[in-house]
């Protein structure tokens, strides 16, 4: 049972992760593989409030989501909207993203290296335990699913009961019959890019309060976030929370029962599982 | 298969300029900068045998590190009781195998999907040997003890390039090498001549892999001892993927034309400036995809076709 809550705390993060990935690869189009370093900046945002302002940690989400939502919306108009009027085909867009963003990525942990050193960051906030069915757990952790929470109902009644939500689920259905029924998709994908950013810049500040952080940390979450989104289906919201929580749920089985060292090893047994058997995601329905 | 007056020439040459390179050792001297030389030779390998497969496909590989580990700890661990060469042809073997493995698991779908498998591939063969050396094993890292020197290496690396150039070669001339060019240029325009794009796919994969694991098992030596966080060093796969970029991956001489420069450069920015080796890695990949999205050898390719025209030289 313990396993269980704290497995799917630590998938309620993910989820964070994962649905910001999720919105940039459904609907922009774009595999961000620079997608764990917007996170490990909300995490030093989140660090430098916490101990060289010596406030609440979460008062840095003010700052962070915006500058994160301006910077990615700036990342995407000047570097890869002109990859996707460039691209003649989906293959093409997506090797030329994918280099971009590995790019982006090197450059960002260098700008961290070079600012911040290579040494590992923590800080403590709120770790006081909290009894949940006779077990404790870090008040920062059940906090931080609260948040993960939030920001994933949010986002999906915006998809599906908002008039603008349901532009972004038409452009990742299908992007050109999206422009013909009136939708500036360059616009729209712009606009989720930038979302997605700060979201994932969102589950970095989240997952600084009780993960123990440094400047090349990203990687690691990209890759997570990757499987997610492959596991719960690209695009598909729904999906990836859900697969969020299986990661998390495994991730956490795995550590406790058998080596804390072999995570990675345990979400690439699912990705192959995936891989292998269902391809399209666990909701997706197969292309024909 | 014909030859050409000219492949024969050409072939000529090249031997001719294997044969001088491998004199580079008796150079006086020699062995300072042999340690910048080697490096070089390595990068050129494994860039090369990466664009065979990569460069036609457009599928990004990131796995040369996890090959290149492989090779290596096939090394490590058979020193003692199986002799030197069956252990490069073991390597090989191995690297070809995994290549099976993954390609199966992974070619059949989009690239993306290739893409994430094989950026994590060195990081999760690192974190399974890592836990069965330390819950089976004993000891973490091995010693690699053997007479080896810098010229060496050198030549075996110099050797398997040449041997790389020549299965390239030969590959572009081959079937599977006009598959691959079709199925890099459309894939469903492949599947309707009757290629079995899956098949074509792995096997070029298995060749890249196989080469990656050698370089891994001929570089052990200088390493002397050898630890899972050092052999599966992901940035292996970047510097190479970089570097094949930088160079082009339309002709087999391009991958050399970017692991020289690529290769000088970062010497001498990680002997200055080593906490920035990561910032200028990540420039380069946005220089390359924004500015010289065909390479080096394919700015020289268009120099030279320029060239021709103003001369008025047509193609006989």
């Amino acid at each position: 049972m313990q396993i269980l809550i704290t497995g799917i705390f630590l998938g309620g993060v993910y989820a964070i992760i994962a649905v910001g990935l999720s919105l940039q690869y459904g609907v922009s189009r774009i595999m961000n593989l620079a997608v764990g370093e917007m996170l490990v900046a909300g995490a030093f945002a989140a660090f430098w409030f916490s101990t060289a302002q010596s406030l609440n940690p979460y008062l840095s989400l003010l700052v962070v989501i915006p500058v994160a939502f301006c910077a990615n919306w700036l990342i995407y108009r000047y570097l890869l909207l002109p990859l996707v009027r460039r691209a003649k085909t989906r293959g093409q867009l997506e090797v030329d993203s994918i280099l971009v963003t590995f790019g982006l990525s090197f450059t960002l942990v260098g700008i961290f290296l070079w600012a911040f050193g290579g040494q590992f960051f923590n800080y403590s906030f709120l770790s006081v335990p909290v009894e949940i069915f006779d077990s404790r757990y870090g008040q920062n952790r059940v906090l931080a699913f609260a948040i993960a929470f939030v920001v994933c109902a949010a986002l999906w009644i915006w998809l599906n009961h908002t008039r603008s939500g349901l532009s972004m689920r038409a452009i990742s259905v299908d992007t050109r019959a999206a422009s013909l029924v009136a939708i500036d998709v360059e616009k729209s994908s712009n606009f989720a890019f930038a979302l997605g950013g700060a979201i994932a810049a969102t589950g970095g500040m989240v997952l600084s309060t009780f993960l123990t952080f440094d400047a090349s940390i990203g990687i690691v979450f990209t890759l997570k976030a990757l499987v997610i989104v492959i596991m719960g289906g690209v695009g598909d919201i729904r999906g990836a929370i859900v697969a969020a929580l299986v990661l998390g749920i495994t991730e956490t089985v795995v550590a406790r029962l058998i080596d804390p060292g072999l995570t990675l090893a345990a979400a690439y047994v699912l990705f192959l599982l995936i891989l292998l058997f269902r391809p399209q995601g666990l909701f997706g329905r197969a292309q024909t | 298969m014909k030859l050409t007056q000219t492949d024969v020439w050409r072939g000529v040459a090249i031997l001719l300029v294997f044969f001088v390179l491998a004199w580079l050792p008796a150079v006086p001297g020699a062995d300072g900068w042999l340690s910048i030389v080697v490096p070089i030779t390595m990068y050129t390998v494994l860039a090369t045998s990466w664009a065979i497969f990569s460069g036609p496909t457009h599928y990004v590989s990131l796995a040369t590190a996890a090959f290149f580990g492989v090779g290596s700890y096939t090394l490590a661990l058979g020193l003692d009781s199986v002799p030197y060469p069956l252990l490069l042809l073991m390597a090989a073997v191995l690297g070809g195998v995994m290549a099976a493995l993954v390609g199966w698991a992974t070619l059949r779908l989009s690239g993306v999907y290739f893409v994430i498998f094989t950026l994590g591939l060195a990081e999760l063969i690192r974190q399974v040997f890592t836990w069965y050396q330390n819950n089976m094993g004993g000891t973490r890292g091995s010693y690699v003890f053997t007479d080896f020197t810098d010229a060496h290496i050198y030549w075996q690396l110099l050797a398997l390039a040449l041997l790389v150039y020549l299965v390239g070669w030969l590959i572009n001339r081959s079937r599977l090498g006009f598959a691959i060019r079709i199925i890099g240029g459309d894939e469903s325009v492949a599947k309707h001549s009757g290629i079995n794009v899956a098949w074509s796919k792995i096997v070029l994969f298995m060749v890249s892999g196989s080469v990656a694991a050698v370089v891994g098992a001929i570089l052990a030596p200088r390493f002397v001892y050898i630890e899972p966080a050092m052999a599966f060093n992901p940035q292996l796969s970047f510097m190479v993927v970089i570097m094949a970029l930088l160079g082009g991956t339309q002709r087999l001489w391009g991958p050399l034309m970017g692991a020289i420069p690529f290769a000088l450069v970062w010497e001498i920015i990680a002997s200055n400036f080593p906490a920035q080796t990561t910032l200028l890695m990540g420039l380069a990949f946005l220089l390359v995809v924004f500015y010289i999205p065909n390479g080096i050898s394919g700015v020289v390719l268009r120099w030279y076709h320029q060239a021709r025209a103003r001369q008025g030289v047509n193609h006989e």
